[in-house]
């Protein structure tokens, strides 16, 4: 049955096609059961395939299917071909999981919309792309999958596309991930004129057996990294994701957390050859990682819209997981992957949940004293808060230990110190979030007799919630600390199959001494949160005020939007609309407006021969006349 | 002998053309005309074809000439206005006319380029009628009914209106 | 013997006239004259070139010629009497309806 893992994705694609085609005609109900029907096929074969590769034991399972021949143009070739082995199994399950999860939340999160259809297709088509993306055999079946999920990014954002909001969104995410994707296709074309072949085995073998030089291996490895830039908002090309939380939460909860952002630390683990074989390149992956993390923490901070907040902790997550890939610890950057997936949607879609009970709020500081309005909502909130802080036990605990251990033994100091900072920041801005929605006395502003009666979510909300924290209590089991025994890291295990291993050497008493760091880390963050919010809520305010000019930075986002418009956006708009202006008005339609003036001209020049006199028409027979006889004496 | 005839003949009707072109008035124009077509009867008599001159006369010169004159007589027009200063096109006219008649000369001189036998001399009236019937016989048939559409296509044009 | 390329130079001559009066002229009624002296010149050319060349279908052609040239003048004029009850004139240049 394992065998036929390649329909994992293409029953969300059919279900996408058949949406598209004929979505509005269908009922709502048919809708929410195919497209949720297809993802779950999708997992049970993801399901499948992953016991499969357990049986089969260290990497002997890896299965293969080649669907068509695709390119084929001289000496290079690619098919349309895909692979599921270890990685590309974590990936799928993960993609197909949290995604049908998903796909139920949304039946109740967009029961009210008008265009469910329409929805659930791009939903189904992003699924997709994504799965296409994960078990491609080669970078630019990869790279097909990239785009698309770009593209179903697009879609989704700007979803209710008549607000002005929405729409800029989906276009800035668009294009700001376009510029990734040209220096990835310039790595890529790159490894193709190189390598000659575009599939993983041989890009990763590529540097060993010498087709590539040192200088290559660093520079396309940076490239291809620029495009993850972008596709997982790091630093320079972040820009778009706090913007696309425009979208509906699930879709935030989807593509924006658990899966097309992480397909930057995807694409790094499976060229893991490649990245291990430039230090350099590492080390700006590692460094950017590292950066990002505290970077987008500081300004969560201080954001007032919950899902913003959501946001930049996203940004900064996936700072960690690049840190860990950054540092050769490429399973433990999956591994955290993973758990981010858990507990990241799971934030989103309790945010969600709130959102919808207060009819649409989404500023907290005109939420507060939810808890006992929402009983469900708040323990499964909290439970994914104290696993994205690192509370011990929890999932988001043991991967965040796995990356910064993995820094330490290294050797990477600096980047194991930004990482634990972050880690205090993390436990800081989210716990600040869960005091100013959930405790206290309600700050929720209405004109008399407006209030929205808040209410608990409808089960087909509540139940992927509870499973979703589930799986963030739960799943760091899975990759124990080694410090208690070689088998106990289960997914590193699992993973090392195809990742290379990290190096990993470290006494006992130091890997103690640096989980103890990373809880007093978290707890520490929880502990700032509740004074800051909970005991004296007046020092917010006052610590604003002393550092006027820290707090304007961390509000204006580091002015960083701003910062971009001048430099780069204004210009080229400007550009553009000179090259309009001169080029395309002047010269092309100068050109056409200029050859029917012409011909219009001509036209009237020639209207002096209809002069509608015999006599002149006779004249012309006789200078035909004339002509022919000369021709034919001639 | 024959050559003073052709001599008097051409120039006599060139001469009336040309005197056509020169006056003004339409009656003149068409008796002058008259003339002319008279001479080229007697011009198709010295090149052997009989019935041709006598049809010319008869037909053309009879015939067609005075139905011009009786047109002339309907339109009753007065004088032409005088020559506008359409200097121009008559110039223009006037070159042409020499190009073309450049033109004519050299294709007729190649035509009968002097070398050509003279062949037998034809058949006469005899052998003319002898290949109107056999030869072209559907031409001359068809030139009847060509006849008889003109008169009913010519009445049906001009002819009094009913009642009119 | 009258060579045939006097004949054909007379011919030539009376043609070009046809073609100048044609021009010259201004009334729709001597400028059909002046076709018909083109007609004329054609016949004479026919009939040097019959003798030229000893054929007699050349006379047979100028007796086509003559009999056509009646009925087109036949009809021609019927036009020209049209167009003098429709317009009152028969000059040439204030018949502009084609003027594009």
């Amino acid at each position: 049955m394992a065998r036929y893992f390649w329909l994992i994705p293409l029953l969300p694609g059919a279900s996408a096609f058949v949406l598209l085609l004929l979505g509005q005609k269908l009922s709502r109900r048919w809708v929410s059961w195919q497209a949720c029907l297809s993802v779950f096929l999708s997992f049970a074969l993801s399901v499948i395939g992953f016991v499969h590769l357990i049986r089969a034991g260290h990497g002997a399972g890896e299965l293969a299917k080649t669907l068509l021949p695709w390119i084929a143009s001289g000496s290079f070739s690619s098919a349309i071909s895909f692979v599921f082995d270890e990685l590309a199994a974590v990936m799928a399950l993960v993609v197909t999981g949290v995604g049908l999860l998903i796909h139920v939340y949304s039946i109740g999160y967009m029961a009210a919309d008008r265009n469910t259809s329409r929805y659930f297709a791009f939903l189904n088509l992003f699924t997709f792309f994504m799965l296409v993306l994960v078990l491609a055999s080669d970078i630019v079946l990869m790279f097909v999958g990239w785009e698309g999920v770009g593209l179903c990014s697009y879609l989704l954002i700007g979803f209710w596309f008549e607000r002005p909001a929405a729409s800029k969104a989906g276009m800035k995410a668009f294009v700001v991930n376009r510029i990734g994707d040209a220096a990835f296709i310039i790595g890529v074309l790159f490894l193709l004129v190189t390598v000659g072949s575009s599939s993983f085995a041989a890009i990763n073998a590529a540097p060993a057996a010498g087709l590539l030089r040192p200088g290559l291996v660093t520079l396309v490895a940076i490239l291809l990294f620029v495009g993850a830039t972008g596709k997982s908002a790091q630093i320079p090309l972040y820009v778009w994701l706090p913007d696309a939380m425009e979208g509906p939460t699930p879709v935030s909860a989807l593509i924006h957390a658990a899966t097309m952002v992480t397909a930057g630390v995807y694409m790094v683990c499976r060229l893991d050859g490649l990245f291990s074989a430039s230090p350099a390149a590492s080390s700006v992956v590692a460094w950017v990682g590292g950066l990002t993390a505290v970077f987008a923490a500081t300004i969560a901070l201080v954001q007032n819209d919950i899902k913003r907040i959501l946001a930049y902790s996203t940004i900064s997550q996936i700072g960690y997981m690049f840190l860990g890939c950054g540092v050769g610890a490429y399973a433990a950057g999956m591994f955290h992957l993973v758990t981010h997936a858990f507990f990241k949607s799971l934030l989103f879609l309790a945010a969600g949940s709130v959102i919808h009970a207060l009819g649409g709020e989404q500023d907290m500081r005109r939420m507060g004293g939810l808890k006992k309005a929402l009983p469900t909502t708040f323990p499964v909130f909290l439970v994914g808060a104290l696993a994205i802080a690192g509370v011990p036990f929890l999932s988001g605990f043991f991967s965040k230990d796995a990356i910064l251990t993995s820094a330490f033994a290294g050797g990477h100091y600096v980047l194991y110190a930004l990482g634990l900072s972050g880690a205090v920041l993390t436990a800081l801005y989210m716990f600040r979030l869960i005091y100013m929605t959930f405790y206290g006395q309600t700050r929720a502003t209405h004109p008399a007799g407006t209030a929205p009666h808040v209410h608990e979510s409808p089960p087909v909300m509540t139940v992927p919630l509870v499973v979703l924290a589930v799986f963030s209590a739960l799943a760091g089991f899975a990759g124990l600390p080694v410090l208690l025994g070689e088998k106990a890291n289960w997914i590193g295990g699992f993973l090392e199959a195809v990742l290379e291993p990290a190096a990993h050497h470290l006494a006992l008493s130091t890997e103690v001494g640096l989980i103890l760091a990373a809880t007093a880390a978290a707890l520490a963050g929880i502990a700032m949160a509740f004074v800051f919010y909970r005991k004296r809520p007046d020092l917010p305010e006052r610590t604003a005020r002393s550092f006027p000019g820290i707090y304007r930075l961390l509000v204006g986002k580091y002015y960083v939007d701003e910062a971009y418009d001048a430099v780069v956006v204004r210009p080229l708009v400007r550009g553009a609309e000179t090259v309009y202006a001169r080029f395309d008005l002047g010269v092309i339609d100068g050109a056409l407006d200029g050859s029917a003036a012409a011909a219009a001209s001509a036209g009237k020049g020639l209207n002096v021969l209809q002069s509608g006199l015999v006599r002149d028409y006779a004249l012309a027979f006789l200078l035909g006349a004339i002509l022919f006889l000369g021709v034919l004496l001639l | 002998m024959a050559w003073a005839v052709f001599v008097i003949l051409s120039v006599l009707c060139i001469g009336s053309v040309l005197a056509m072109i020169v006056s003004r008035n339409q009656a003149h124009n068409a008796l002058f005309l008259v003339l002319a077509f008279s001479c080229l009867g007697g011009l198709f008599g010295l090149l052997d074809a009989p019935f041709a001159a006598a049809a010319q006369v008869l037909v053309y010169a009879g015939a067609i000439m005075v139905l011009f004159l009786f047109a002339i007589m309907m339109f009753n027009l007065r004088e032409p206005a005088p020559r506008e200063k359409r200097r121009l096109r008559t110039l223009l006219a006037a070159i042409l006319g020499l190009v073309l008649f450049a033109e004519l000369a050299v294709a007729g001189w190649r035509a009968v380029a002097p070398g050509s036998a003279s062949p037998a001399a034809p058949d006469g009236l005899a052998g003319l009628g002898r290949l109107l019937f056999t030869e072209y016989l559907y031409a001359f048939e068809i030139t009847s009914l060509l006849i008889l559409a003109a008169l009913v296509g010519a009445l049906a044009l001009a002819g009094k209106k009913e009642g009119a | 013997m009258i060579p045939p390329a006097a004949f054909l130079l007379v011919a030539a001559v009376l043609f070009s006239l046809g073609v100048l009066a044609f021009f010259v002229k201004k009334d729709l009624l001597t400028q059909f004259m002046a076709v018909e002296v083109m007609l004329n010149a054609a016949n004479l050319a026919l009939l040097a070139m019959a003798k030229a060349s000893g054929l007699a279908a050349g006379q047979v052609i100028v007796l086509f010629v003559i009999t056509v040239a009646a009925a087109e003048a036949v009809i021609g004029l019927a036009i020209i009497v049209l167009i003098f009850r429709q317009r009152r004139t028969i000059r040439t240049d204030e018949l502009k309806d084609l003027r594009g």
